[in-house]
């Protein structure tokens, strides 16, 4: 499952690359004509060198994985696993963003989801970044891709909020909802609802989803802060499907609706 | 003059305290090894390398000056010529800033503004003259250097006799260390800026609150700080839960340990040299004479306790008079670990270490919302600006008493604001040479009645419009002074606490010209994105900040953010407008509280490329830093 998406992701993640280093450039040239424009000082002041290091490098490329379901489920019946997380590559003001998510069991793999996205901080708004790029589809049915163009931040109350929307070929439109929210209940017992929705403008038969509201993942889980960056959790997850995505689904022979315990971890580096 | 004999000494011993490091108990020889690693005289060659260190339990590497971290202790003489060649061991380009030292602008320091920096194996010569007397220190201006431990203190005794008597004098080095690498907690602040923070709300102390104060009362808080995002437990970016909190190098076990005879004035130079850390500094069972601040002497001053904002240096006077050991108390403002050392009669003495304070909390004040006269939710942002710059206009009138006095017009008044320099063709050239430092023999530098004359009023800053954003998540209502205050955390706590209106200089200020200008700079940042900046821009996108060379400024700090900020200003002094006038305080960095306005003058006679940034190392990397161009 971890191959055929990287495999899929380079192209796009070439694109990004390209789309990033272009617009990261943008600002870098624009601080390097300010440093020149500096008044000369003759005879009073040294002149700064071009060859000359910034006092101070406030533009440093950072990096952010974090796996935040990385887990197993299991209906009693039924076992699963699970694996969502999203990582970014740098600068304050611009960055690539990588999210992917899917299931993995019996069946094959499903509600497989990557995206690589630009990301840029939305101007006069404080906590939230703009997200543009391409998702792809890609799992044991068949595979879409979509352009995607989001918002991901942090709403009052610190809810971690990220809507996105999905355009394809032939009119297809997409939505998805995600959203979460840490309740810390020591230092290091954190509790997290969590859920994500799913929306499709037009029936796609082959993939299983219909119109409307298509799905809904939720959860809830309470993790262990061991270190900040692991933390082993438990917790309760739903997974249920809606509309002419339920009807899919039962075709298919499968539950429509499944409550199941989950164990994992919560890793980021 | 320089011995080769003692410096060599120097680094031997330095080596020996390395080794040491990590014991409980001194021996004499120690304490004797200890006091060796200061280095005298005019001329000094200190290499700077890698050094195995073990401060916490665990081995780690720091950046070591001749063999110790912290380096050693350099003892200069008012008016000499010191000759200062540092050669560079490390794998990685390095620097030494003097900080605080009114030198030239090439011998500062600062990679990118003084010179290239340090190149692996390269030797730098620093020679410059020494033109003042007080404590400071040294500390890397490269990177994340000062975090690994290249720093070290200065003491430059004066050319006239002390001021203030005294029978010793120590010098009290703070610092936080981390075995971690800086990067990395640079990075994870980047990624998750509480990360370092393990007091945050939680259910369980919501409980516990609850109990104290009610439920309501306790979720209508919470609730109110987390509309917006913002945390009351936001004290400091980096805690004790990376730091060990160094005194002298010395871990509290370690307990650095000196000696006093009973009745003694034993003069303390405490110099906050830590990347991230306030500290409160007391010795419980002595009062503090505060008798210089930032190596400017001010008028003695009594209290139990104070504030250190990174970088700033107090000297005070004990007197112990039992034959009993003191704890030096220095607790971080966040209250996750505190360094310690003790003050002894005789070896093997300790006292016993107090608990910490209460930690302390941000209040609405800090947020800039003055819940006094909550009737002000409803005015604008620019209108409580305003009234806050009024305040502070009222603040500055007591600053400048001979210009209110005597100030009949006596000249046709000029218009001002075409960056006409009256103050340079009054003083004919004043400020082309550099000011020297207040003393017993400085005189003004202008008369006072050619400076009254000129009661003109400041030519007002440009107007400056902050809007949140992604680089400003803050911005108060209502700034206010808040000179009078000790600081977060202090409020009646039963103790004699130092506030920044305490600090009235020994010696009149010299340059007595009032500013021809102002120039308001607001720090900003935004706290979960970890970007800080002046102006809501980092340094990478900002212009440098100009003066002409022998004008005159007023500095206007207002702080949008709720975080202290301990802004320094390299090569010029900062006079911070505290209310006495001519006996304003001479600072090199000037901690300005949340929500806070806060002025001081600037004269600009040195030219150069100043550095000028918030002294906390990664607000400094994460863009809070202006260029200030002298020409």
């Amino acid at each position: 499952m971890r191959t055929t998406r990287i495999s899929f992701l380079h192209h796009s993640f070439v694109r990004a690359v390209t789309l990033v280093a272009f617009v990261v450039g943008i600002p870098s040239v624009r601080s390097a004509r300010a440093q020149s424009s500096m008044p000369a000082a003759p005879g009073l002041a040294p002149q700064t060198q071009s060859d000359w290091p910034p006092a101070v490098k406030d533009n440093m490329v950072f990096r952010h994985a974090l796996f935040d379901q990385l887990e197993g489920r299991t209906t009693g019946s039924e076992n699963e696993l699970r694996c969502d997380g999203q990582g970014w590559i740098g600068t304050d003001m611009n960055r690539l963003w990588i999210k992917s998510e899917g299931f993995a069991g019996a069946n094959g793999v499903s509600d497989g989801d990557h995206e690589a996205l630009y990301d840029r901080p939305i101007p006069h708004t404080r906590y939230f970044d703009a997200q543009a790029g391409i998702r792809a589809d890609v799992d044991s049915n068949p595979t879409r891709v979509w352009a995607a163009l989001g918002v991901e931040g942090l709403a009052p109350y610190f809810f971690n909020i990220e809507p996105t929307l999905y355009i394809r070929d032939s009119g297809h439109v997409a939505g998805r909802i995600n959203g979460s929210w840490d309740l810390f209940v020591t230092q290091r017992w954190v509790m997290q609802p969590q859920a994500e929705l799913n929306f499709y403008s037009k029936d796609d038969p082959s993939r299983q989803t219909g119109s409307g509201l298509s799905d809904i993942d939720a959860g809830i889980r309470l993790r262990y802060e061991v270190t900040r960056k692991i933390n082993p959790y438990l917790g309760w997850a739903y997974d249920g499907k809606y509309g002419n995505s339920a009807l899919y689904t039962r075709q298919s022979g499968e539950a429509t609706g499944n409550s199941s315990f989950v164990f994992g971890f919560r890793v980021w580096y | 003059m320089f011995s080769r004999r003692r410096f060599v000494q120097g680094m031997a011993s330095a080596g020996a305290l390395a080794a040491f490091g990590g014991k409980n108990r001194l021996a004499l020889g120690e304490i004797a090894q200890r006091k060796a690693s200061e280095l005298s005289g005019s001329h000094f060659e200190l290499t700077l390398d890698t050094l195995p260190v073990n401060f916490t339990g665990r081995d780690a590497v720091a950046t070591g000056i001749n063999g110790s971290s912290p380096g050693p202790t350099l003892r200069w003489r008012e008016g000499d010529t010191v000759t200062i060649a540092v050669t560079n061991r490390l794998k990685m380009p390095s620097s030494i800033h003097w900080h605080g030292m009114r030198i030239p602008t090439e011998m500062d320091g600062v990679p990118g503004l003084s010179f290239r920096g340090i190149a692996p194996g390269e030797t730098f010569v620093y020679r410059f003259p020494v033109l003042q007397s007080g404590t400071y220190w040294y500390h890397s201006h490269s990177q994340f250097q000062e975090q690994t431990g290249l720093l070290g203190s200065i003491v430059i005794e004066p050319r006239e006799p002390y001021p203030v008597e005294f029978d010793r004098e120590y010098v009290v080095l703070l610092s936080d260390w981390a075995d971690a690498d800086p990067e990395s907690i640079f990075s994870n602040l980047k990624q998750e800026s509480d990360y370092y923070n393990y007091h945050r709300h939680t259910v369980a102390n919501f409980l516990s609150e609850s109990k104290a104060k009610g439920a309501g009362p306790t979720l209508k808080e919470r609730t109110a700080w987390a509309r917006m995002n913002m945390s009351p437990n936001d004290i400091a970016d980096v805690s004790g839960a990376v730091y060990t909190y160094l005194l002298n190098g010395h871990a509290p076990r370690s307990n650095w340990t000196e000696l006093f005879r009973p009745g003694e004035r034993v003069r303390l130079r405490f110099i906050n040299g830590s990347s991230m850390t306030f500290f409160d500094v007391r010795i419980p069972g002595l009062p503090l004479t505060v008798i210089q601040a930032d190596g400017n002497d001010v008028e003695p001053v009594e209290v139990d306790e104070f504030r250190m904002g990174v970088a700033e240096t107090y000297d005070v006077i004990v007197q112990p008079h039992d034959e009993t050991a003191y704890t030096i108390f220095a607790q971080a403002e966040d209250r996750t670990g505190f360094a310690r050392g003790t003050l002894t009669p005789r070896l093997g003495l300790t006292a016993t270490v107090p608990p910490m304070d209460p930690r302390p909390k941000r209040t609405m004040m800090d947020m800039g919302m003055d819940m006094s006269s909550m009737k002000g939710m409803d005015m604008s942002d620019m209108k409580g600006m305003d009234m806050a710059g009024m305040q502070g206009m009222q603040m500055g009138e007591p600053g400048m008493p001979e210009s209110h006095a005597n100030g009949t017009a006596a000249m046709p008044s000029r218009p001002n604001g075409n960056g006409s320099m009256p103050g340079m063709s009054m003083s004919g050239g004043v400020g082309m040479t550099p000011f020297p430092q207040p003393g017993r023999q400085t005189a003004p530098a202008v008369p006072a009645t050619t400076a009254a004359s000129q009661d003109v009023k400041p030519e007002p800053s440009s107007p400056v419009k902050i809007h949140t954003g992604p680089q400003v998540a803050t911005k108060p209502m209502m700034v206010m002074s808040r000179l009078n205050e000790p600081g977060d955390g202090f409020q009646n706590n039963g103790r004699r606490v130092l506030t920044y209106a305490d600090l009235r200089a020994r010696y009149r200020g010299v340059d007595r010209r009032p500013p021809t200008r102002e120039i308001e700079l607001h720090l900003t940042g935004n706290m979960e994105r970890f970007i800080w900046g002046f102006n809501g821009q980092k340094f990478s996108s900002a212009e440098p900040i100009e003066l002409k060379l022998g004008e005159r400024v007023r500095v206007v700090l207002i702080n949008d953010t709720m975080m202290e900020h301990p802004i320094h200003l390299h090569g010029l002094w900062s006079e911070l407008e505290n209310g006495h006038g001519p006996f304003n305080p001479y600072k090199h960095t000037i901690l300005v509280k949340p929500s806070e306005r806060v002025s001081y003058l600037v004269s600009a006679d040195t030219p150069g490329r100043w550095a000028y940034h918030c002294h906390l190392v990664f607000h400094m990397h994460a863009g809070m830093f202006r260029t200030v161009v002298v020409s």
